[in-house]
């Protein structure tokens, strides 16, 4: 059984109110335990800045999206290439890189759990192919639910349990993670070409509002007691004047858990908006953040902008239509029936460009006019807002006023007169920091009681060794020590194993995939319901028996099974 | 006994509703299954041992030593080729990624040879795309463009468009329209609509034509465009104006025919065009049941869809010069393996020639042309009825092939596996870290 002490930690573990203690951590058999014997494995960590392993309750990485943005793209490939090593494949590809490449760079930051943001069920054994070679974080997928007819359906026939009953079996069957609502009825609208706008509208044929498929998917998701809220990707995403939206859609989320957040909204920055066109466009991260601290029942993520070349990727695909009018670069779209729809273009966000400035300054005044960094987890929607390379400047820039002063004066002069940046002081410690990148994200997902996020006794030993000395340094100044610290671990420790020293991997890794499978009742097994076989051997293209991802696809996994009630 | 739900790998439909009947694990019959599917279920042309060429003949081998001279060919060659792949699984294609990484080789598939430059005009504007199942549900207009579905995918027309049952369409058949456009009356043309015909190398002179005047540019077409009258072109844009879901598919009359990749690029811009009035997606008709899972397969392991040479240590794509056909009529490579496929077929004479000079090994469970060429063949397992992995249909849906029947061949993954764990040996590499 192997054994492993990281000696002389300064750790920062916010689940366990542990503030820049210099400790030991023991390790045993994958898990922390109390103490281990003499004859353990040893990493000094000399003092140096100790976190539970990222997590990253955002991102982008496998997938039939992430995969296309890949084919694409061979001008991205180019930009991130790596040769073999021992443990190391070659890699490609800077903002949608190889699965290789995705792993290993997660994993030389630290991260060690990633969730795949939007999985469309139809099309999940994709994900959870590729999902086997990110092999150094353990990896959960999103599954969405913004379209599906037989939700839609349900929702208009006001029958709740049949919708978590849907819920359910889809999740079991496709092996996925959370509920992911992306532009609640807009997807089927792009069916015909067209979008709903705010949330009272009604989706065409089906008769229902996005207003009332959140509703009854919050409470469907609380009902199949998952141990993530509902993820919502609000409607209007990307349009100025959207924050009214998203304020109402905040507005009317219930408060149902008093373990985690009701509803998690992603990426808000890109629903912050103020004006009514791209000419008069501005931040309104003042009223979202005023909202949001007023509700403590829902979580966001940052959904930050950095600048540079990315490529966006979203089950939103009126939205990526409209962004490719105004881009006129490449556009991908790929509808799926019965279910969802996705768009894909590359973009680049120029410091020169108002619009992308105001867009940079709004996702860090999210997080800095965010009171309780609970609420708040730092990410980039991977790779929309910037490929996820970027955290460690996003993290500088949260503790940094001076870093943030200088940047300001390298994007578009205008852009002061249109966001609130230059008034924030706030800086952010590094307690906040470690909320933001881990126990947050741990809790918010509901994975905190399977280990995640946290360095407890009984906790999953994934760990993250920084060379940052934080008694030496003041992170307010020397963010450029910041930046470089978070950018590469001494050690990045997975299931009690250092998988990756200084960026060079270890090991070749052995994720896990953490699946949800709710215990529905034989009467309630959606299934077997004689209405909905019927449906389904009619309008989809895969039999019934076909659709569910077969358990060869996982390989180590750990599934949740949640009593439901129903 | 009988199996249900069984998926097809014969073309990139992957009709996954097939009924095959099984007495003492011999296929004895499959239904709902085309004239293709049948052939591939009820083929019993195998190679039954491995074979190697000792002395200009080929003689029976053991497995572990067709794999062994296998290895000793490929990790001495200076610039192997690894070719083929669209008939296997996907688990396979990974492990020749990897084995070709290790070689320092070259890694093709053989979309290089048909829908390679549908594939070059995405990397330039994209795909507007989708899932065949809204096709089938919302479309009311279908344009099958170089492509005779009749005759190459025989359930198409009857699974996804022309004949099958839409949730929006409440009498599919009348209710949609059809447009074939084609160099010649195919049998999909006679149960068309409206049949296009285009003069040989016009394509991309209608495409724009469309294009202008969909536009409203209509003043600056001629009378006739590449043999298609000014009129017909106006019925057609009319059609796909008043059309609310639009499915354009095309095939290789479109990407092999001259202009090759810029005719793709033009549709797609005409769908672009067009999705601007209303809802228009398009499709590449997909041959070899996994051809498109091995594009998938590459590009997520190495950041492209095929012909990608490692000789640098990393990934470099060029198509043109590191794709097969190009290698071949080159005499660049000086080793070839073959996964899965039959370039002895399909290649021009100046490829064969090369491949009749230079080693050549054979993973396939068929003989074919190809077989001819080979040194070394290594009979295996039929994926999809000798044991399952995945597939992607030519709409990017990832299924899972069935094992029906039994069979005492390896696997392709199981063989190339065995070949990678050899080959990291022949070079001296630690069989643990990679
Ligand atoms: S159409 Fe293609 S996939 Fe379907 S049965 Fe025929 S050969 Fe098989
Ligand atoms: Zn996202």
């Amino acid at each position: 059984m192997h054994s492993l002490l990281v000696k002389n930690a300064y750790v920062i573990d916010p689940l366990n109110n542990i503030r820049g203690e210099i400790m030991d951590i023991a390790i045993k058999d994958g898990k922390i335990v109390e103490s281990v014997k003499d004859s353990a494995e040893v990493i000094d960590a000399k003092g140096q800045l100790t976190l539970p392993g990222g997590v990253d309750s955002h991102s982008h990485i496998c997938g039939t999206k992430v995969n296309f943005g890949r084919y694409m793209s061979p001008e991205d490939m180019r930009a991130g290439r790596g040769r073999a090593q021992p443990y190391m494949y070659p890699v490609s590809g800077y903002s949608v890189p190889t699965v290789y490449a995705n792993t290993y760079r997660y994993s030389k930051m630290g991260y060690t759990t990633v969730l795949e943001g939007a999985m469309a069920p139809l099309e999940a054994r994709h994900t959870h192919e590729e999902f086997s070679y990110n092999t150094l974080q353990d990896t959960l997928a999103n599954t969405l639910f913004d379209g599906n007819w037989s939700v839609m359906e349900a929702v208009a026939e006001g029958d709740l349990k049949k919708v978590a009953a849907i819920v359910g079996w889809t999740l079991a069957a496709v092996k996925g993670f959370g509920v992911k609502i992306t532009n609640p009825g807009g997807t089927e609208m792009w069916g015909w070409g067209k979008d709903i706008g705010c949330i009272h509208k009604k989706v065409d044929y089906f008769g229902v509002t996005p207003a009332e498929i959140l509703d009854y998917l919050i409470r469907a998701n609380e009902m199949l007691n998952l141990p993530h809220s509902a993820h919502l990707h609000t409607n209007n995403l990307g349009k100025p004047g959207n924050y009214k939206c998203t304020l109402e859609t905040m507005q009317r989320a219930p408060d149902l858990n008093d373990k985690r957040q009701t509803l998690y909204m992603t990426h808000v920055q890109f629903h912050s908006y103020g004006g009514s066109k791209w000419a008069d466009f501005c931040s309104k991260a003042d009223d979202v953040s005023w909202m949001l601290n007023r509700k403590p029942n829902i979580a966001i993520d940052m959904g930050q902008v950095m600048f540079g070349k990315t490529t966006t990727m979203t089950a939103d695909g009126p939205m990526e239509f409209n962004l490719y009018r105004l881009h006129h670069n490449k556009w991908s779209n790929h509808d799926v029936e019965l279910e969802t729809a996705s768009g894909i273009i590359p973009v680049h966000y120029s410091r020169k460009n108002l619009v992308n400035s105001i867009m940079w300054a709004i996702g860090l005044e999210l997080a800095l006019m965010t009171k309780n960094p609970w609420q708040c987890m730092l990410a980039t929607d991977n790779p929309n807002g910037a490929p996820f390379v970027k955290y460690p400047e996003v993290i500088a820039l949260l503790m940094s006023q001076k870093y943030r002063e200088e940047q300001l004066k390298t994007v578009n002069p205008d852009t002061e007169k249109r966001v609130f940046l230059p008034s924030l002081d706030r800086e952010l410690d590094i307690n906040e920091i470690a909320i933001m990148t881990r126990a947050a994200q741990a809790k918010a997902l509901g994975i905190v009681d399977i280990g995640k996020g946290h360095l407890g006794v009984g906790a999953d030993a994934d760990v993250a060794v920084y060379p940052i000395k934080m008694d030496d340094i003041d992170p307010s100044k020397d963010y450029q020590k910041i930046i470089d610290g978070f950018s590469q671990t001494d050690y990045t420790i997975k299931r009690g194993r250092a998988v990756s020293k200084k960026g060079d991997c270890l090991v070749l890794g052995d994720n896990a995939t953490i699946w949800v499978k709710p215990k529905i009742s034989e009467k309630n097994d959606i299934s077997k319901d004689p209405e909905f076989m019927k449906k389904f051997e009619r309008y989809y293209t895969v039999s019934l028996d076909n659709y569910p991802v077969q358990e060869e696809y996982l390989h180590r996994n750990i599934c949740i099974e949640t009593e439901t009630g129903i | 006994m009988k199996k249900t739900n069984v998926i097809c790998p014969f073309c990139g439909c992957l009709c996954d509703d097939l009924t095959v009947n099984i007495e003492d694990n011999k296929i004895t019959g499959v239904d709902n299954g085309c004239a293709l599917a049948s052939s591939k279920f009820l083929n019993t042309e195998r190679l039954e041992k491995p074979l190697i060429k000792r002395g200009g003949k080929l003689v029976e081998t053991s497995y572990d030593e067709a794999i062994e001279s296998s290895v000793e060919i490929l990790s001495n060659a200076k610039r192997p080729l690894l070719f083929g792949w669209s008939g296997t699984q996907g688990e396979a294609q990974c492990k020749g990624v990897h084995i070709c990484e290790l070689l320092g080789g070259v890694i093709d598939n053989t979309s290089s040879v048909c829908h390679g430059p549908s594939i070059l005009a995405i990397q330039e504007v994209g795909h507007p795309g989708c899932t065949l199942g809204q096709v089938k549900n919302r479309a009311d207009l279908i344009i099958y463009w170089g492509c005779n579905p009749v005759d190459a995918h025989p359930r198409h027309m009857s699974r996804y468009t022309t004949y099958a049952d839409g949730f929006f369409l409440d009498n599919a058949f009348r209710e949609r329209k059809m447009i074939v456009v084609d160099v010649r009356k195919t049998e999909s043309a006679n149960v068309a609509d409206e049949f296009v015909r285009i003069k040989p190398g016009g394509d991309y002179a209608v495409i724009s034509a469309l294009r202008a005047m969909i536009r409203g540019k209509s003043k600056s077409i001629p009378d006739s465009v590449a043999g298609v009258s000014k009129s017909q072109l106006e019925r057609v844009v009319k059609m796909c104006k008043e059309a609310k879901f639009g499915a354009i598919f095309f095939g290789l009359g479109m990407t092999m025919s001259p202009n090759k990749y810029k005719n793709v690029r033009n549709a797609i811009e005409l769908v672009d065009e067009m999705s601007r009035h209303t809802k228009f997606t398009i499709t590449p008709m997909r041959g070899h049941w996994n051809v498109y899972g091995s594009n998938e397969v590459f590009t997520w392991m190495t950041g492209y869809p095929y012909g990608i040479d490692f000789s640098r240590g990393i990934a470099f794509y060029n198509p043109g010069e590191t794709t097969a056909v190009d290698m071949l009529s080159r005499k660049e490579c000086d080793a070839l393996l073959v996964v899965a496929s039959d370039p002895g077929a399909h290649f021009p004479k100046k490829c064969l020639e090369h491949m009749a000079d230079i080693p050549v090994i054979q993973i396939d469970p068929h003989l074919n042309c190809t077989s001819h060429f080979a040194d070394i063949q290594i009979p295996v397992a039929i994926t999809g009825v000798e044991t399952d992995g995945t597939a992607y249909r030519m709409d990017g849906i990832p299924l899972r092939t069935k094992k029906v029947i039994e069979t005492e061949r390896p696997t392709d993954t199981e063989v190339l596996e065995k070949m990678y764990k050899k080959i990291l040996e022949a070079k001296g590499k630690c069989t643990h870290c990679w």
